[in-house]
This record gives structure tokens, sequence and C-alpha cells, in this order.
């Protein structure tokens, strides 16, 4: 088995600002976030030779269609994928092993959803079940809310947390994300909040509450991909950023069902993590990365994402969230754009964006100075489609290219 | 020697007080409690539970029939017994039929019970009646009318009252009926009724049962009988020449309440607990005409005490804090359309998995001993192929492993407590809590199973898109 280590280059990106756009159809996302790519590359559509399009579930969308026909690509191969809210990692994984099998040599992958057309909040079509909807996880039965909520319990319950306590932790995961996200332009939401807010907020699933549930919104990432040979054809060497690891866990599932699943580990981002590091050649991670872009859709899920990747001790999440190990300025800087939370989280495009999120920090472009972190090397990204017991996890390892 | 073997009961767990009734209307309209189904009940789910309660410690597999009497069928055409047969694990080989469209159902079905298992064509029969009904607003049935369930199991063997013998009488009596159309029973005027009918049909069917037998008022250790309120019952007794203090049975209407056209059945349940070898039982029923019936109770009684029946469900129950929520828990008011659009179930789905979702069957791996919900080809935990051996789960209890309360999912009563539960002897399983009070609610709690409206064709419960109620089982915490 070979790594796809440095073998791929990243040498465009475009990520349209993520929110509530009752403006714009799905073509205006993403021909908005293939343009900024395109530019960034400085190439043009006519130069993709072929492209990966990520969305999970679209009244409006089916197949490579949806893509090929808003960007007006000329007959060239275009792969749909989908793997819920983990979509992102795919779309750029797809594309990473088209390069590095030279079946192509620049290509096209880029993520989108439009959740705001369905004329209610939250999340629509959810993960079929078994004997759908009677019996799975439809939002008849669970909701996605209601799902993470079931882990929040546990993990209190498991290290002995009064629910006071659980939820005051988790409130300081978004008070951070918001903090975050209000110095980050393309930010959906852009508000400061404090933990008695979080704390006060309505309860949406219990023990969770509004300030501890992500945006659900609109908007589109994309990256222009070669091989790293190629990469300084398109822009300087220290510009550009190379695919360290590129890692989907599939998990098998029934973990609702299953006596020896704990509900306290997301066992896929664990599996996918050790694929990653491996790939990557990573120890420590939370000594070797310099960000780590993590799926937190809710507030717990960020807490448990972190433990299961090694960047904190199982169970000890409360003492880096206490000591301010994930914040900006901490050992391990935790969704520095403001993560799902504050940025925002339309599926498809989720895993694009964190990505997108390293590749402006590592070319000292953020786009508010007093969000640029200094000397990167490697940020890790992280998404999850499903629910707990049942994930299909993505992790992309991006980073400096090699000195060779 | 015919008779019954198997007694049950069901009460819902909520009642409402009759003074948030009465402080709704602003009047006085007496004291007591009714007692209310839960929005995800009806004449099919309490049908259950009294069956399986009936069934306690029995096998369910010597079942060779169900006839289900109820007046408040989910479906006007679609058989409800069949749906509680497959919910009680019974045989597929067994006849099952509603009674309905009547208040007598339940004495009617035992009857041809006790004659089917008297001809040989049935070894043991259940009869079952269910009744949740809604009463007008603010008037006297909102007052009167309660929910609730009982069961019978009649056979030759065992038998725990010998069925002595037996009257009817059919009378075209108009006092209470419901076109198709209706949601709320039409009656009369109430003093026409009670001269004519409640005073005159189950005195007179009695007295028929009494001359047939050669017996009696005397004779009789306590009756057990439909009357629609409490006065008129008392009522009822002088004109059979009954000691009230003594011969006859406490008839639930200040606790339970009227509950239609299983108010006898469970009266006579209440009855049968507090029954001694020897004792002889007066059973009547009543509507468009009267059933009158004399059993015997034998040392078997002693042997089937361990029924939730009436006395543990009685005791067993959660106040409605006021009028509004019982508006609420009965769908009385019109609810906003949904936003999201309906989910159709597959029918061939229900149909190929009648099994796991009616009887809710798991498998246990016959490789690893591992317990799983639902059906696998591939073992979760060892992944053996199609190794398995069928385990029924209803009758499992369990242990909240975690849970959580969304306050937005689609559900009358909200929060929906999803629950992941760890059940006794192995196995996990993922439900809905219901009956609950979510104050009460930890990890380590206590549940068992119940068989409920998992979606329904009304707005708020998860509205099910072919139109149709979607069973499936919830968890409670432990009832009594």
């Amino acid at each position: 088995m070979e790594s796809l280590k440095d073998k791929v280059a990243i040498v465009g990106m475009g990520c349209t600002p993520f929110g509530e756009f009752w403006d714009k159809d799905i073509v205006d996302l993403i021909v908005e976030a293939a343009d900024e790519a395109f530019a960034d590359a400085n190439v043009t559509a006519k130069d993709m030779q072929a492209a990966w399009v990520g969305y999970t579930v679209q009244d409006n969308a089916m197949t490579g269609i949806i893509l090929s026909s808003a960007l007006q690509l000329q007959f060239i191969p275009v792969t749909r994928v989908e793997n819920a809210c983990g979509t992102g990692a795919e779309t750029i994984r797809g594309a990473a092993l088209g390069l590095a099998s030279h079946t192509y040599d620049l290509v096209l992958a880029l993520g989108f959803e439009k959740m705001k057309d369905a004329g209610f909040g939250g999340i629509g079509q959810a993960w079929p079940g078994k004997w759908h909807p009677v019996y799975g996880a439809a939002p008849e039965v669970g909701g996605a809310v209601g799902r993470y909520a079931l882990a929040a319990t546990k993990y209190f319950s498991t290290y002995g947390l009064s629910p006071e306590d659980g939820k005051r932790m988790l409130a300081k995961v978004s008070v951070k994300s918001h903090y975050n996200g209000s110095r980050n332009p393309k930010a959906m939401l852009r508000n400061r909040i404090t933990v008695e807010q979080v704390m006060n907020a309505p309860i949406i699933a219990w023990p969770l509450g509004l300030f501890d549930c992500c945006g659900i919104c609109d908007g589109a990432s994309a990256a222009i991909m070669c091989r790293t040979e190629d990469a300084k054809r398109y822009r300087p060497k220290g510009d550009y950023i190379t695919v360290k690891a590129s890692a989907i866990a599939c998990g098998p599932g029934w973990g609702k069902e299953r006596v020896n699943y704990g509900y306290t580990v997301w066992e896929e981002t664990e599996a996918a993590a050790k694929q990653a590091y491996a790939m990557a050649g990573i120890t420590n991670p939370r000594k070797e990365l310099s960000l780590a872009e993590v799926h937190d859709c809710f507030s717990i899920a960020e807490v448990i994402a972190c433990e299961s990747m090694g960047l904190c001790e199982k169970g000890h999440a409360r003492d880096d969230i206490e000591s301010g190990a994930w914040e900006q300025t901490g050992e391990i800087p935790v969704n520095v754009s403001g993560g799902l939370k504050a940025f925002g989280h339309p599926a498809g495009a989720s895993g694009g964006r964190e990505v997108y999120e390293f590749y402006k920090q590592f070319q000292g472009k953020a786009d508010d100075k007093t969000r640029q972190l200094k000397d990167l090397k490697m940020g890790l990204s992280h998404n999850q489609g499903g629910h707990p017991g049942n994930f299909v996890a993505g992790i992309t390892i991006v980073g400096e290219p090699p000195s060779r | 020697m015919v008779g019954i073997v198997s007694y049950g009961a069901y009460v819902p767990i909520y009642r409402l007080n009759r003074e948030a009734i009465g402080a709704m209307w602003n009047k006085g309209v007496g004291k007591g409690e009714r007692a209310i189904a839960n929005a995800d009940e009806d004449s099919i789910t309490m049908g259950v539970e009294a069956v399986i309660d009936c069934l306690h410690g029995m096998d369910r597999s010597q079942v060779d029939g169900l006839y289900f009497a109820t007046d408040s069928p989910p479906y006007i055409e679609k058989q409800s017994a069949s749906i509680i047969r497959a919910a009680a694990d019974l045989r597929e080989d067994i006849l099952t039929f509603d009674v309905a469209h009547s208040l007598r159902g339940a004495g009617s079905a035992m009857r041809v019970a006790a004659d089917a298992v008297a001809a040989g064509s049935a070894k043991k029969v259940l009869v079952a009646a269910s009744e949740r009904r809604i009463p007008p607003p603010n008037s006297d049935f909102e007052v009167q009318f309660g929910d609730g369930a009982a069961a019978f199991l009649l056979g030759d063997t065992d038998v725990a009252a010998v069925l002595e013998g037996s009257y009817h009488m059919s009378s075209e009596f108009l006092d209470v009926w419901r076109k198709p159309q209706d949601t709320y029973v039409q009656t009369t005027e109430e003093r026409f009724i009670r001269d004519e009918a409640w005073m005159k049909m189950i005195p007179q069917a009695v007295a028929g049962l009494m001359k047939k037998l050669n017996i009696t008022p005397k004779d009789i250790t306590k009756a057990a009988y439909y009357a629609p309120d409490a006065r008129t019952h008392s009522s009822i007794a002088g004109q059979m020449k009954l000691d009230p203090k003594t011969q006859v049975q406490n008839p639930l209407l200040d606790n339970v309440g009227n509950t239609g056209t299983a108010l006898a059945p469970m009266i006579l349940v209440a009855a049968l607990e507090d029954a001694k070898p020897g004792d002889r039982i007066l059973f009547a029923t009543y509507g468009d005409g009267a059933d009158a019936f004399l059993f015997k109770v034998t040392e078997q009684i002693e042997k089937i005490r361990d029924r939730r029946g009436i006395k543990r469900h009685v005791a067993s129950k959660m106040m409605l804090p006021n009028y509004g929520k019982y508006v609420e828990i009965r769908e009385l008011m019109e609810w906003e359309s949904p936003r999201r659009g309906a989910r159709r179930s597959s029918l061939p789905v229900l149909w190929r998995e009648r099994k796991m979702i009616y009887a809710l069957y798991g498998q246990k791996c016959r490789k690893c001993g591992n317990i799983q919900y639902p059906r696998q080809r591939i073992c979760i935990f060892c992944q053996a192929k199609d190794d398995f051996d069928p385990i029924r789960l209803s009758d499992k209890t369990g242990k909240v492993f975690t849970f959580s309360m969304d306050q937005r999912a689609q559900e009358i009563v909200l929060p929906k407590v999803f629950t992941v539960v760890n059940l006794d002897g192995g196995g996990r399983f993922y439900s809905v809590m219901t009956d609950r009070d979510t104050t009460k609610i930890s990890v380590g709690m206590p549940v068992e199973m119940t068989f409920r409206i998992q979606m329904g064709p009304s707005e708020n419960l998860p509205l099910e898109g072919s139109g149709l109620y979607n069973y499936f089982w919830r968890v409670r915490p432990v009832r009594c």
C-alpha cells in the first residue's frame, strides 16, 4: 500500500461566504466558489480534465451534471460523491486519487449545499434506518440534535459531570467558536456570546441548547488540484499546499444497537485518524499539527472528535477547554475559523471549507489579521456524516510541500 | 367445564381530575378522575397491553383465537384483532375477528368464545375489550368517559372461573350512536335512556339468567356490570335486589371512568382479583340489549394472581396538570400544518419484517451469543453469517444507557425522549420513551416495552404519509 503523502497539491481554492442566501441558488454558489478557485490558480474551467462534486440531498440536483451544467464543463468526467455531512473530505479524496493514479493532471473538487430552500430549520432528509421510517434515524424518530445529545448525556455520565457542569464545559466550546467566527468575514454567525447566554438558551434536545448547535446554511467550496511536481506551474513554492493524508473510515454502523458501543468515542473518526496519521507520518498529532478544523456540528461533537483523534486524552477535554489549549493561542488551535458552529454548515461544502482555512492561513492570507497563525506546517480537516454509532468519517491532512 | 382461565387489564397512566374539567367550563362536574390514553395509545395498543397482561407467565402459542371488542377501532375497514395478535406474538393460524358497533361487544364475544371451546373448535380463546372514545367537549360524556382495556382467556382446562350459564337479550334501543364521519358519540335525553334502558335491560337479562339457572340474588357473591355513571350503577343494583354494599363490585366509574365496551370486563377483572374459590360472580354487559353471565370461581384463581390487572394499574398514575394538556394529547385542536413533508412507510417492508416490527423479534448469535436488533445477516459483534436464533424482545426489561429529550421533534407530547436501552439478559434497543416524567429520567433507570403508535395519519404525531397507523414498540419506566 502506497501513501498519498505529498503526491498531490492544492494550487487554488475558493469558498463562498456561508449563510442564508435567499437570493442565491445552487448554480450561484457553485459558480462563485469555482470562480474564486480558478482565478486563484490562474486557470479556467476549460483547463479541468475531470471533476468531483459532493453534496448530500438536494431537490434540485442529481448526479455530476449539476456541476457540469453550472460551470458549462464540456463532456469531461464528473463524479458525484456523497458521505452525508462528511461529503467534503470524500470530494478531495476522489480528486487526489484521480491525480495520484496519473489518470488526470488538473482537476476540480467542489462541494456545495443549498439547505435553506427547504422551508424549515435543521437538516432535511436524514439518515434512513433499516425499516425507514418506522425504525431509523429519520427526523420522525430522531433528528441529528437528538442523536448527538445521546452522546452528550452519556459523556456527562461516563465522566461524572453533572448536567450543569457538562453543559458549562460545552458552553465554553461554543463561546470559543463564536469568538473565532466573529473575526472571520465569510462566517455565518459573527456574534460573540457568553457562557451564560449559552447556558440560558432554549433547549433543542436536552442536554443540548440552541448555542450547542451549528448553523445550517448555504455555501460552496472548491479546490484546484494537480500532482505536486506540476504545482509550480500554477503558483510559487510556499504558496501552495500538499495533501499529506486523505482517509475515510466507514463504520459498520449499529452503534445504537450494539452493547459495546459507548457513545463517548467516535470510532469511525478514531479509525480515520489512525489511517491519516500513518499516511502523513504523524506520531504526536497534538504537537505536529498547526491547527485542526474539527466537525463540530454540535458542541459535544468537537469534544468527542478531539478526544477520538488523539488531540486530547480521552475524558480530558474539560481540562483542555479550561486551560484554553484549543484556543487560537493554545497548544492546538481547534476551529480557529469558527468551525461548523459559527462559520456555518452547508453539508457538502464543509470539508473543503476546512481545508480552505489551512490553505489561507498557510499563505498568510487569513481575512482578519487577528486570526492569522504563524509557522504553519500541517493542518487537519475532519468531517463526519451520519450519527453516533453510525458514521462515515473523513480526515484530510494538508501542509507545507516537501523541501525536495 | 368452560370458563375463564386467565384475566388481564390495562389502565393508561394518565388521569384527568374532574375538577380540571369543571375549571375549564366554570361549573361543578363532580369529583374523581378519568383515565386518559396517552397520545400514542389507541384501542389497539391498550388491547395489546391487556392481552399480554392476561397471558403473563403463559405459553402464548396455546391461544387458538382472539376476539376483539371495541367501539373505537382505529380503522373502520381493517381488522384490529390481527394487529393485536401480531403484537402479542400469537400464532398466525388462529381465528381473529373484531366485534364492533355495540357497547355490548365484549359480552357477545365471550359467549362466542365459550361456545367455540365447548364445541371443540378451539382449546383456548382470548376475548379482549378496549375503548378510547372521544367525548364532546363540555358534555356529560366528557365528565364520564375513561379509557382502558381488559382481556380474558377462555378454555376448558385450568379454569379459574367456570361459566355456569348466560342469558342474552337484543333490543332496538337508540341511546348512543356514532356514524363513521362522527368524531363524538351522539345521544338523546338521558331521562328516557335511564328509565327504559339502563334501569331495565341488565335487570331483565339478569332475571332471565337467574330463572334459567334457578338461583336467587342471594346466590351472587359479586356483580360486575355496566352503567354509565356511579349513581345509575347503584340504582341498577337496587333493581336487581343486590346489596350495593356487599354484592356489587366497585364499578371504576369514579377513578377510571366509563370505558364503554371495556367497562364491564374491567369490573369483572377487578372482581376476580378479590374473588375466593366458591364465589359466584355475575357479569353483565349492556348496549342494544344485554348479556348476563354467571361464573363460579375455582381454586385455580390463586394461581393467576400475579397480573397487573386493575388494582396495580389504577394505583400507577400521573395526573394531567390541566384541561389543556388533555386537549393536546387527545388532539382536540387543529395543529399547524407540518413544515416537513410526511414520509411514507413502505408497506412491503412492514409486511416482510412483521415478526421484527410487531412481535419485536431480535436475534441471538449462535457463535458469540450476542442479542441484536434489528435483523441482520452478518452478526454485528462477531461477523458470523446467518447463524442466529430468533428471540422475542417485547417482554424484556432493560436499563437506560443514554437518552436525549428533543423539544422540536415531530411528536404530540414533547419533548420526545430518545432512549438507548441495554436489555436485561443482553441486547440493546433504541426507541422513544413514553409515559414518562421528564424530571425523573436518568441513566440506569429501569424500563420496559410498550406497544404504541409510532407514526399516525393525524398531523402532529410523526405524520405517516401512507395515511395509516404505524405501530412500534416504545419503552416506558417500569410501570408497576
